[in-house]
């Protein structure tokens, strides 16, 4: 009896368990710092407060920079997974923030930009984490321009993650050719839905609470 | 396939050929469809007639098996009443009239003492001098003016003064000594006019409990005797406390709903905030296990307070072992109510916390955020987390009316569906009978024709044998 008992038990649980569900969300944010871009260094450090302010414990957050060659871990600026207590997690928050602060002090011009480079960190990085919500946050004007050399046409894999472009402002050029603005939207667009991701555009920067929507 | 009816090239014609044709097919066949419909007919008739019999069958069988349970219940409940009736004057017999012989022997006593000071309270008027008549006469006889007679008449004088004044001493003296006695009787009549007055009451409650237990009893014959009016009375009655116990339980879960949240926040700075079990956040699951608990050690409380009689294990428990349980039951709910007050405290300290640092993330002042009445919140929330896990103990009480009571209403609602199924089924079986005959009618329409000649045919033969018979 006492042995039926305990193999129903067994059985019950072994039912319940199945692979174990991340609920935590895993957020890589990429900086563009090329040129003229690094004058918007400051909304973007005001989206990573956002960000900061609506991660919970267990969720991890990375900052990197897009550079000449992005594709390396030299270029995250802060990362971290927080803890499970919320309160060790709001001090690793306030501690996050202070990074971000030193680096936005002290930030110099890239000579490229490498943002297929900077994807693919992101994208090892969150696979890495295994989160259950991955999303990418490219902070650029998604101009790329890589140094001779450098390959990066190749497809990338985005299965499950949201890649969302924020504040894509306009080049001169965008401004005389408009169809240039439009095709580059559209060629990342296309590059990250062929790898099976999800592609949003957020310009206006008033609505944050759309970052974490859909 | 249009083609397949086209027998000419008309098409109206090739419809009245049909429509003959049809005609003639039905009347020939007429008898055997109009039994087929009447059998088909009649029989789902009959058998929507047993489904509506069976159901019929059911409905009386649960009304009769609700009515046991109610006249049970009702049982139950009478006999706890009146049983509890017995313990209060068992009670009042113990305090008062259980020490009726030595209230007596007090009565007897004081009463005793006031007979005494009464008879010691007599009025004694002083006694007049004898001799006055004797000393009146000398005087009168003597020479006033004779100086020796004066001076013996001055004498008598003196003496009689001060025997005067030794008198009324002697009688002031005994005159504050009656009232003395008088005042002492005040005190003595008011404890027997107490004593009496306490054993009116203690007589006069055992009257009217006798009168109530009187009043349950006549209920009580009625529900064993299982009469309508008992059974009509005690159906009423559940289904007020049916109503009363919901929602009561319905503000209890209110109270629970609110003590969940106070505590679900700081539970993930103790079992952690990413954990999950299937859907739920581990926290979560933990707070509510908590006020699960803290619910469970109420009931049993009650139970060992023999409030509630959920589980007659515990009622049946020596005495003894239930004042043990509900100790240990007691403890636990303090022990679960001060974890609870903790954690509440904790809320308070972890809200701060994130507001500081979503504030910091802003880029507002962390500092300016406190303010000083912040004490007042901490305390309320501390204060709801430990009087709620004692207050939601009472929903043992409107638990166990809901519970009694549930099955009653449950079966009353069977009898409701089952009767309003059966009087479904009945329409619908009648209804299909109807349909039946009707359906023979209107096959008649459709070949009213050929039977029209049928029957004036039929008319000929019949004038035909007639008249040969003739």
């Amino acid at each position: 009896m006492k042995i039926s008992i305990l193999i129903g038990a067994v059985l019950l649980l072994t039912a319940c368990g199945g692979p174990p569900t991340s609920h935590a969300t895993g957020v890589y944010m990429l900086l563009d710092t090329s040129g003229t871009y690094t004058e918007e260094i400051e909304k973007a450090q005001q989206i990573i407060n956002f960000t900061l302010s609506r991660l919970e414990p267990g969720d991890s957050f990375a900052v990197a920079r897009i550079d000449t060659a992005s594709f390396s871990e030299r270029d995250i600026v802060a990362k971290a997974t927080f803890d499970e207590r919320p309160s060790a997690a709001n001090v690793q928050k306030r501690q996050f923030q202070t990074r971000i602060d030193e680096f936005v002090d002290t930030v110099r011009p890239s000579g490229y930009t490498d943002i297929s480079g900077g994807l693919l960190q992101a994208l090892e990085y969150l696979d890495e984490k295994a989160p259950g919500r991955r999303t990418i946050f490219i902070f650029s004007d998604l101009k790329e321009d890589l140094q001779e050399g450098y390959v990066r046409d190749f497809p990338l894999a985005f299965s499950g993650v949201d890649v969302v472009a924020l504040n894509v402002t306009k080049l001169r050029s965008d401004n005389m050719d408009p169809r240039e603005y439009l095709e580059r939207l559209a060629s990342w667009r296309q590059r990250v839905e062929q790898g099976g991701g999800r592609w949003r555009v957020i310009n206006d920067l008033d609505r944050l609470e759309a970052l974490f929507q859909g | 396939m249009q083609d397949l009816f086209m027998i000419t090239d008309s098409v109206a014609l090739s419809a009245l050929l049909w429509a003959a044709l049809a005609i003639t097919v039905m009347f020939l066949g007429r008898d055997s469809a109009r039994r087929s419909i009447a059998t088909l007919t009649r029989m789902l008739h009959n058998a929507l007639r047993i489904a509506a019999h069976g159901l019929r069958r059911a409905e009386l069988h649960l009304e009769s098996r609700n009515r046991e349970v109610l006249l049970a219940a009702g049982r139950e409940a009478k006999e706890r009443i009146v049983s509890r009736e017995f313990e209060r004057i068992t009670a009042t017999v113990a305090r008062d009239l259980g020490r009726y012989p030595e209230t007596q022997r007090t009565l007897t006593e004081i009463i005793q003492r006031i007979d005494e000071d009464h008879q010691n309270t007599a009025d004694v008027p002083p006694e007049v001098p004898g001799w006055s008549k004797a000393v009146k006469a000398v005087a009168d006889a003597a020479d006033r003016a004779d100086p020796s007679v004066r001076e013996v008449l001055e004498a008598i004088h003196a003496s009689l003064d001060r025997a005067q004044a030794r008198s009324l001493a002697s009688y002031r003296q005994a005159s504050r000594q009656r009232h003395k006695l008088l005042s002492a009787m005040m005190p003595r009549w008011r404890h027997i006019q107490g004593t009496l007055k306490r054993m009116e009451s203690a007589v006069s409650s055992i009257l009217e409990r006798s009168r109530s237990i009187d009043r349950h009893m006549d209920e009580y014959r009625d529900i064993l005797a299982g009469t309508d009016r008992a059974v009509q009375t005690l159906s009423t009655s559940a289904l007020v406390q049916f109503t009363v116990s919901a929602l009561v339980i319905a503000v209890a879960v209110g109270g629970a709903v609110i003590n969940f949240s106070l505590i679900a926040r700081p539970m993930a700075e103790m079992v952690g905030g990413t954990s999950y079990i299937g859907t739920f956040r581990t926290a979560d699951i933990a707070a509510l296990v908590i006020i699960l608990v803290e619910m469970s050690m109420g009931l049993f409380l009650m139970e060992s307070l023999r409030i509630t009689r959920l589980f007659p294990v515990i009622s049946a428990l020596p005495d003894r072992t239930r004042v043990y349980m509900c100790v240990f039951t007691l403890v636990i709910l303090t022990i679960l109510a001060s974890v609870e007050a903790g954690l509440a405290y904790m809320r308070e300290i972890l809200l701060q916390d994130e507001l500081a640092t979503a504030s910091l993330l802003r880029g507002d002042d962390a500092a300016a955020i406190t303010g000083e009445a912040l004490w007042i919140t901490t305390a309320a929330q501390m204060g709801m987390g430990f009087i709620l896990p004692f207050a939601l103990t009472f929903v043992a009480i409107p638990l166990e009316t809901f519970i009694q009571t549930l099955r009653h209403v449950l079966g009353m609602l069977a009898i409701v569906l089952l009767r309003l199924a059966n009087v479904a089924l009945r329409i619908l079986g009648n209804l299909i009978r109807q349909t039946g005959v009707l359906a023979q009618h209107l096959y008649d329409v459709a070949i009213f024709a050929p039977l029209w000649v049928a029957e004036r045919l039929s008319g000929r033969r019949a004038v035909s044998r007639r008249e040969a018979a003739a």
